[in-house]
């Protein structure tokens, strides 16, 4: 029977080139999303940083307009979806088996699926850069932008088929974290029990449940009218605007999907550093699926200048400043968990605290284009691109930065160099105010976007020129933090299990964890699981050692899933089909052999 | 995709597969929901024909509706055939599945090419555009459900069906409902409620 089941024997190596390709270790997927994130972080600061040097001063040349439609369109869309969002989901990997008392995700082989369809759809994305055109119609690609006439060469199809392909990604990982959340939690821990970060995973993942397949179905409808003829967004026949629509229902959760695992990072952090449990957890809960539910409500505030008339108009910038209410919630819940705090400024509470300084200034200018006779002035200028810069860059980014200083210890079992972590901290907060600061300004004077070159005379440059130069204290900044990060997962300082004195079960096992994560599965009994284990006095009390899951490494064996080929068989499948439409009928054949090859013996591999 | 973590209670009591599998169909409702949404917005919008009124057949296409429906009786005796541990009629009516849902493929292909020799292609107009794609989404969908009838039947043939798994089989059949429930949504909003 085996001989009839396996084509390929069962990898055994959990070491090694190998190792890192069949893996489905939810650790080492973590880390993998990790490092790829952060690579595509770099290309689409480098992107950034070409631009800013094109638009440092009037009437420059340094790149062409073509090419400057590139970079836009590319620098968001890297660092969207191949950076921010698979940050997010890199510590979603790490840490809800973790958090949660369990020893895997649902799907351990799913799981190293989505890994590497995400990889591969990456690839995809970015294929223009070497063949003809990148993707050059914005991130947004309004119709009819897109269509042949507009965009003949490849690069809108390149969009189309590699945000196909991340979709897939995103929708597979997603199913896998609900499934987990829900299945795997250890005995006794109730939801309200649940760490928050996990529970912002858990919201994050939902709406990436029934967010992506709005956007399937625009990318699906926009690759048909691109190679297929059809006429959804044909100018006569079809509708230019339902593009819009589909977009931006999906677009306006995916700004959540992007700022709710940020939000659920600093959430450990702040209580972690000063030593008090997260003020209104319920509330911070309940907040955060306030948000989740209302942010389907409010996607057409992103066409106010559509002219879709007063009626929706006020709708959708009522529902718009209602999402500040849980918003604002949750600010002050972070304000008050602080507040009387036994606070130690750690790199990790730096970037926390820069966050709630950025996001809020992001916030309120968001409130202003909330407002729908404001918006209209300030559609499509750089007041816009300052905003969504302190939500993304001051929110996401920082809490991210933030997340890596507290989770790194974890993954690594060594401190990232505190030291270099404060000069970064210090060159991204200034670097990052002066780019995005002026921006408010130059764009309500009336600089608009996207525009690749601009007159002298316009009393633009001053600021321009600014906020160039701030880009690259910035990048020097995130230069530190790479080399900090090489040299301190070799070199850093030996952290111990619990190095912060942290509250949630991650830091109840060794660092870095034993494959197998809990020798034996905690039983809960409380919110802040191993604080209330290890100070079983109170707060003030002395604290008590608690039986570390993995320091018995010898003794312990766990029987762990196996390794598999076949997740990366069949995503190398789903990259094929997903290139047949930009190259030749046989490349989708043996795609689609490839795929078939790869369930098929997936499924008659034992899961174990 | 069978993953599992064997001996390890879930914490509802809830087999992981089978959320998986509900958590996909929520996703595939909105998958649907979007199409068919595009459909509803631009159901009038046709400036040229052929028009639906013009080319639909409601009482061929309402045989081809049943004969899907019937497929979820079948189905159900399927599984309900291998809880009982009756391998015969598992495959028997595992097979009557498929079979149904290849006559309702059959009848789909039939009905596009008529559609086309009467003139109204993908880019003939939006009701065109719009049609197509919804009912070839839907149709992809059957497909893919009728690999599945096929793969569980092979692996009923080769003793890899137990009992013991029946939740294999469920999983398919929920889907295959899911695909069924879908049709009734179209059926009713494509081809009975006149624009």
């Amino acid at each position: 029977m085996a001989s009839l089941s396996y084509i390929l024997r069962r990898p055994t190596s959990e070491y090694g080139v190998w190792g890192w390709l069949t893996t489905v270790d939810h650790k080492k997927i973590g880390t993998l999303y990790m490092v790829t994130a952060l690579f595509f972080f770099l290309i689409g600061g480098i992107e950034a940083i070409m631009m800013r040097a094109q638009l440092a001063t009037p009437d420059s040349t340094v790149i062409s307009a073509d090419l400057f439609n590139q970079l836009f369109t590319m620098h968001a869309l890297t660092m969207i979806f191949l950076a921010i969002m698979p940050l997010g989901v890199a510590f979603f990997n790490w840490l809800v088996p973790l958090q949660i008392g369990a020893r895997d995700v649902a799907f351990p082989r799913l799981n190293a699926l989505s890994y590497w369809i995400y990889l591969f759809g990456a690839i995809i994305l970015n294929l223009g850069w070497f063949t003809a055109t990148s993707p050059n119609a914005g991130w947004f690609a309004y119709a009819n932008l897109t269509s042949i006439q507009y965009s003949p060469t490849n690069g809108m199809d390149y969009y189309v088929l590699g945000l196909l392909v991340l979709g897939t990604s995103s929708l597979i990982g997603a199913m896998n974290f609900v499934v987990t959340i829900i299945n795997l939690r250890a005995p006794g821990m109730t939801l309200i029990r649940m760490p928050i970060f996990t529970w912002m995973a858990f919201i994050t993942s939902i709406l990436l449940v029934l967010a992506i397949p709005v956007i399937t179905i625009g990318l699906i409808e926009l690759g048909f009218d691109r190679f297929f003829g059809t006429l959804f967004f044909n100018n006569a026949a079809g509708d230019v605007l339902l593009w819009q629509h589909l977009f931006w229902v999906f677009g306006h959760p995916e700004v959540y999907i992007l700022i709710l695992p940020a939000m659920g990072m600093v959430s450990e952090i702040f209580p972690t550093f000063s030593r008090k449990p997260l003020f209104g957890f319920p509330v911070v809960v309940f907040s955060g699926i306030a948000i989740a539910f209302m942010g389907w409500s409010v996607w057409a505030h992103h066409m106010f200048a559509t002219g879709m008339g007063p009626v929706p108009d006020s709708v959708f910038a009522a529902t718009t400043m209602a999402i500040a209410i849980p918003t604002g919630v949750k600010v002050f819940n972070w304000l008050a968990t602080i507040w009387g705090g036994n606070i130690r400024f750690t790199t990790a509470m730096m970037f926390a605290l820069g966050f709630i300084a950025l996001f809020t200034i992001g916030g309120l200018s968001g409130m202003t284009h909330a407002a729908a006779p404001s918006d209209l002035q300030q559609t499509d200028t750089y007041y816009i691109v300052a905003h969504i810069h302190y939500v993304l860059f001051g929110g996401s980014i920082m809490a991210i930065f933030a997340g890596i200083y507290y989770w790194f210890p974890k993954m690594y079992g060594r401190l990232l160099n505190e030291r270099l972590g404060k000069l970064h901290f210090w060159l991204v907060f200034i670097g990052m105010n002066i780019t995005f600061g002026p921006m408010h300004y130059v764009g309500l004077i009336g600089m608009p976007r996207r525009n690749y070159m601009y007159p002298a005379d316009m009393g633009w440059d001053f600021w321009n020129m600014v906020a160039s130069g701030g880009s690259i204290i910035m990048a020097i900044g995130v230069v530190v933090f790479i080399h900090n990060f090489y040299r301190s997962a070799r070199k850093g300082e030996i952290s111990g299990d619990d190095p912060w004195d942290a509250r949630t079960l991650e830091w109840s096992i060794a660092s870095p964890p034993p494959h197998y994560n809990f020798a034996e599965i905690p039983t809960v009994t409380s919110g802040d699981a191993f604080w209330h284990q290890k100070y079983p006095d109170g707060d003030k009390g002395v604290p008590h050692p608690v039986p570390s899951g993995g320091e018995d490494h010898e003794e312990v064996h766990i029987e762990m899933p196996r390794p598999s080929f076949y997740p990366l068989i069949t995503g190398i499948g789903i990259a094929l089909l997903g290139l047949t439409l930009v190259t030749h009928p046989i490349v989708g054949v043996v795609g689609l052999i490839t795929l078939l090859w790869g369930s098929y013996g997936w499924m008659l591999e034992p899961a174990e | 995709m069978h993953d599992e973590n064997v001996g390890h209670a879930t914490t509802t009591g809830l087999d992981n597969r089978k959320m998986l599998m509900w958590v996909f169909l929520a996703s595939d409702c909105l998958f649907f929901g979007s199409l068919i949404s595009t459909y509803m917005v631009m159901r009038s919008q046709s400036g040229v024909g052929p028009f639906p009124g013009d080319i639909f057949d409601i009482l061929y296409t309402s045989v081809s509706a049943f004969v899907l429906l019937m497929s979820s009786l079948t189905m159900v005796l399927s599984l309900s055939a291998l809880q009982r541990g009756d391998h015969k009629n598992t495959r028997i009516w595992l097979l009557a599945t498929a079979f149904l849902g290849a006559i309702f493929l059959g009848g789909q292909y039939y009905e596009f090419t008529v559609f086309v020799a009467e003139g109204l292609t993908l880019s003939t107009n939006i009701f065109g555009t719009t049609f197509f794609v919804l009912t070839g989404f839907h149709g992809t969908h059957v497909a893919i459900g009728v690999m599945m009838l096929l793969s569980m039947y092979g692996a009923s043939v080769l003793g890899k069906l137990p009992q013991s798994s029946s939740i294999n089989l469920e999983l398919v059949g929920l889907y295959w409902h899911f695909v069924d429930i879908v049709w009734i949504v179209i059926f009713t909003i494509v081809y009975l409620i006149p624009s």
